[in-house]
Formats: C-alpha cells, structure tokens, sequence
C-alpha cells in the first residue's frame, strides 16, 4: 500500500507538466509495476512478446510455415533455418511462431466463453443467496468433477476431431474453475455495508452488481482467468498432441510436440522448442495471474527492503566462514 | 434548535412505525432452527423536522430497527411508514425503490466498509445525483460542490478513494452520499460510533448543521446517551428488543423513570466512574 502511494504520488509531479492523460498513464504503469512485482513484469513481458508475435507473424516468419523441401529435412540450425527444420523440410522458427496463433487462440476462446457463462451465474448466486445460490454452487460443483480433458475426448468423440468441439467442451469444463472464485469474492462483497448503501440509494441489482461489485472483483477475476488461460492452453496442446484439436498440417505447438517421428530419428529441436514455449507460456500466466489476483508481492517488498543490513550479515557470515577454514 | 421557526405543526410524522417485530430463524446447532425476537412490538413517530433517538446496550435491536426502516430487513410484524408511506412490504418496481430512496436515508456505522473503495467521494456522490435527479452536467456539477462543501470536504478529499481518507472523512463522504438523494429523513445507525471523540464532536456539529439548514429530520441509533442528549429532541430506551421508555430526551435521560435507564445512564463512564459489579 505504502510503496504503491509512494510511487504514485512521485509520479504526480510530471501529471502537470505533461498533461492529465500521459500523466495516467505513467501513474498506471507505476502502479502495475510495484502491484506485479519482478517475476509478474518478465512473465508479463515474455506474454506481450509471445502475443505480438502471434499478431504480426506473417512479417516476422521468415518462412512458409508450411512450405515442405525434403531437401532440408532434419536441418539443424543454419542462417537458412534459424531453428533448423522438421521432418519434411519446413521452417521450424516459422511454425513456431504460427502455432502461437492457435495455441493462443483456443484458450483465449475457452476463458471468454467461460467467463461469459460463469460471471452472471456467480454473481446471481452471490447476490441472490439462498435456493438460487445452492442450485448455482451445486452445478458447479458437478461440472468441476468432470475432467475437462475427458470431457473434451467425449466431444471429440460426437462431433469428430477439431478445434471447435475441444474448445466447447474445456469452456464448460472451465466454468466452475473460473466462477467459484467470482462467487466466494462477490458473496464476500455482497455482505459489505457499501452495497447495502447502495441497495438504500435505490440502484438495481443489476447495476450494483456490474459497476460496484464487478468492479471490485475484476482484480480477482483477471488473475484466475490468466490461470486458465495457462491450463486451458495446456489441455489443448496435450488434445492436439494426441490428434483431437488442431488438425495435423496446421501450425500448433501442440501438434508439433507430437512430431514422435522426429525423436525417434534423434532429432530433440522439433519437438523440445514447442514444448519449451508451452512450458513458459503456461509458467508465465501462473505467475501473472496469482500477482494480479491479489496474492501481493508485498511481503517479498518488505522482506527485501532491509536489504542492505542482509548483505551485510551474508558477508558477516563469509568471512567468518573464511576464517574458520585454515 | 427543537422548534423549526414557521413549521406547521400538523405536518405528518417523518417516520412512524406501529408494532413493529422483527424475528430471526438462528440455525440451534442440530440441524433445526429456533427463532430469536430481535424487535418486539415497538411503536415510535418521528415528527417532520424532529429527531428521534434510540438508545440501548447491544443486541437490544437498534440496528435491526434501523435495516428494517431502510429496506434492508423485512418486517416480521407491524408496519412502519415515512412521510405517511407505508413501506412494510419490500418494493415492487424500480419507481417504488427510488422514491422510498428519496424519503429516506442512512449513515452506516463503519465508514471504512461503508464506501465502495474504488470509487471517489465525488464519483459515488456524482452517481446518487444522477440516479434521483434529472440536473445536466453543469446543474449537477453545482450541487456536487454544494454537497461536498456542506459537509466539510476539500475538493481534494473529494477526489481521493476512500482509502486515502480518515474515518472522519469518510463518514462526510457517507453523509453527502446519503444527502445527495434530498432525503426528508436521515438514519445515522450508531454513525459517530467509530470516530474518536474529537472526530465525534465535528460530526455531530456537522450534523446539527445540516439539520438547522434543511429540516430534516432524524433518527440515531447510538448506544452513547451524551450523543443522543446533543442531537436529539426525544429518545426511546430498548432493551432486548422492547420499548423500555420514551419521552422527551431532557426528561428521559435527566430523571429517568425505569430502573434500565437509570443503569444506562449509570454505566456512561464518567470521572469518578466505578462500574458497579466489579471487583477491586
């Protein structure tokens, strides 16, 4: 709290001269930076990299993500192929940075069909209490014991091999995931007095809910849903990787960590670099996501605060070590 | 401060409940229930333009009298009426929730909970106005600083949230809000409870202010008799839900006639203050 006044208010000073818009900005940027943290700023960077990239591919990709030439199967690393090529000649830094495209894309669909189901539904049941709130915490409850994965499988199963029906599938699955947590924060809120002000002043349920709770909540929100968003994009790799999702020839990490034909040759670069990026993404939004969410790094602010005094003992502790030693 | 100057006497009382009972179902532990009676069987009027105070220890349901006047809790028994209007029954439609909010209004009593944390003073006053007036920018503009002047905020306090506010600024915050609607009636539910004593003082004077200004009525809930004795012209004693006494406030607090009263006029601590029962 301290640090995030602090740094607000020493940003304040160029609001004037800078004008009031700029000067929000730059207020907004310290604030996210003290509220993120050291870990949450490089996860969110590496995010906003990995997002531009799947953006603007077609002008960073120096290849054809699809253009086959058996001659460069199994290229290792060259000014040709930066990250060498697969099994039938194509350019494995293209396809990465393809697949972002529908690596990201799919679980960006599951959150927001997730959230778009499961936000009215917890605050209906927040807000409402009582036969509705029991029937709304009891469905999610039994949707939350059903496995996304299997659910998905079962899907595939009906309507065929895709992205559309695995995406259908994982956003039911992902409701609970998403809306227990909207609904233990808005029945949190929903007690406290200034709702019930609100209530006295004579706005609408429908209002207190969206501009006062909501609003109060969004930091909550935000975080658990850049949590599913890293399992989400997990659990679709691990369907494209078994065949289920994105289908063979199209770009996708997950596709491409299934390329066993190339580990059995010996060939790790096809396969590893995926699955590093898989790794990082999913690593990335963990973080991001409990650091918006309130889990503060506050504590490790403090705790690194009296840095000098640490330093001080460590090197205490050296030299006595090496005076210890003969 | 008791007699508003060119008043009419035979206005209807702001506020009036007649039998008033609230029961709560408590959960016993095995599984069942038992009820409790919060409010038994309380009648009181607040005259237009009068302020009424209710006094008692805890749990002798000041506060649930309070949320019953407000909506917030539902009558068990009894009907209670604001400006000759019954609300005893929850309300139908939109047209109905806003006009019971122009009637009447309240200040809770923890003003850190009491004030949504995201929003300004100026934005939650702002949002008041809009919802109960129909003023352009500019009228509503002019009655934002009204407000805000009237009860005592800078405009710089008024663009903070309320967490770079003190408790005393943010029950001001809490009053413009509650102010803004053009209510005939405030409730202040135990509203300088949890300010200290300097805080207190400007507060109620504040409110004695207000009240010298617009007539408006009220009634405070408070468990401090010195509070009530500033502020108010009468006062009802309850206890464990029922009317012990009520009266005009000098009369009451001064010469009591109920040995309750007399306990809690005994229990304020004073200089020299000895809490009987306690041993030394």
């Amino acid at each position: 709290m301290t640090a995030s006044t602090l740094a607000t208010s020493s940003a304040a000073p160029p609001t004037r001269s800078a004008g009031p818009r700029s000067g929000r900005i730059r207020a907004t940027l310290t604030r996210a930076r003290t509220a993120l943290g050291p870990s949450g700023i490089v996860a969110a960077l590496f995010l906003l990299a990995v997002v531009v990239f799947a953006l603007i591919a077609p002008l960073v990709a120096p290849a054809d993500p699809n253009a086959q030439s058996l001659l460069d199967a199994y290229a290792g690393p060259s000014p040709e192929h930066l990250l060498g090529a697969d099994g039938i000649g194509r350019d494995i830094l293209s396809r990465l940075i393809y697949g972002s495209r529908t690596s990201l894309l799919g679980p960006a669909l599951v959150v927001l069909v997730a959230l778009a189901v499961g936000i009215p539904l917890a605050l209906a049941g927040a807000w409402y209490g009582g036969a509705v709130d029991a029937v709304v915490a009891r469905v999610f409850d039994l949707v939350y014991a059903l496995p996304g994965l299997l659910l998905a499988v079962l899907a595939v199963a009906l309507f065929g091999p895709g992205l559309t029906p695995a995406v259908v599938a994982l956003s039911i699955a992902y409701v609970p995931f998403l809306a227990r947590v909207v609904r233990a924060a808005a029945r949190q809120q929903r007690v406290s007095p200034y709702v019930d002000a609100l209530a006295v002043q004579g706005f609408g349920a429908a209002r207190i809910n969206v501009r006062h709770i909501l609003r109060n909540i969004t930091p909550v929100v935000l975080g658990q849903a850049a949590i599913a968003f890293g399992y989400a994009l997990l659990d679709l790799a691990s369907l494209s990787y078994l065949g289920l999702a994105v289908q063979a020839p199209t770009a996708d990490w997950g596709v491409m960590v299934s390329d066993t034909d190339a580990l059995m040759k010996g060939y790790w670069l096809p396969v590893v670099l995926p699955g590093l990026l898989i790794v990082a993404c999913v690593l990335s939004l963990t973080v991001l996501g409990s650091r918006i969410s309130g889990e503060r790094p506050q504590p490790y602010l403090r705790r690194r605060r009296p840095r000098p005094a640490q330093d001080q003992r460590r090197r205490a502790d050296r030299t006595s070590r090496s005076g210890d030693q003969p | 401060m008791n007699q508003q100057a060119g008043r009419t006497p035979s206005e209807a009382p702001a506020v009036s409940a007649d039998g008033l009972g609230k029961v709560f179902r408590v959960p016993d532990g095995r599984g069942g229930h038992t009820t409790h009676a919060a409010v038994r069987d309380v009648s009181f009027e607040v005259a237009a333009h009068g302020s009424l105070g209710i006094v008692g220890e805890s749990g002798s349901g000041k506060t649930t009298i309070a949320r019953m006047l407000v909506g917030l809790e539902r009558p068990s028994s009894g009907t209670i009426a604001v400006m000759g209007r019954d609300r005893s029954r929850p309300p139908r439609r939109g047209a109905e929730r806003n006009r019971r909010a122009h009637e009447l209004q309240i200040v809770f009593q923890d003003p850190y909970t009491s004030l949504d944390p995201r929003q300004s003073a100026r934005s939650a006053v702002d949002e008041v106005i809009r919802h109960h007036t129909s003023l352009d920018g500019p009228q509503r503009a002019e009655r934002l600083a009204e407000l805000v002047d009237q009860v005592g905020l800078t405009n710089r306090q008024a663009d903070a949230r309320p967490c770079d506010l003190s408790g005393g600024q943010r029950q001001r915050v809490a009053i413009a809000r509650a102010l803004a609607a053009g209510p005939r009636v405030l409730v202040l539910d135990e509203a300088v409870s949890a300010l200290d004593v300097s805080i207190q003082a400007q507060i109620l004077n504040l409110l004695a202010d207000i009240r010298a200004a617009t007539g408006i009525a009220y009634l405070l809930i408070s468990h401090d008799l010195a509070v009530v004795r500033q502020l108010c012209d009468d006062v009802l004693v309850l206890r464990r839900g029922r009317v012990v006494e009520q009266g005009a406030c000098a009369r009451v607090l001064d010469h009591p006639t109920q040995e309750y009263t007399r306990a809690l006029r005994a229990a304020a601590p004073v200089p020299g203050w000895r809490p009987p029962g306690v041993a030394r």
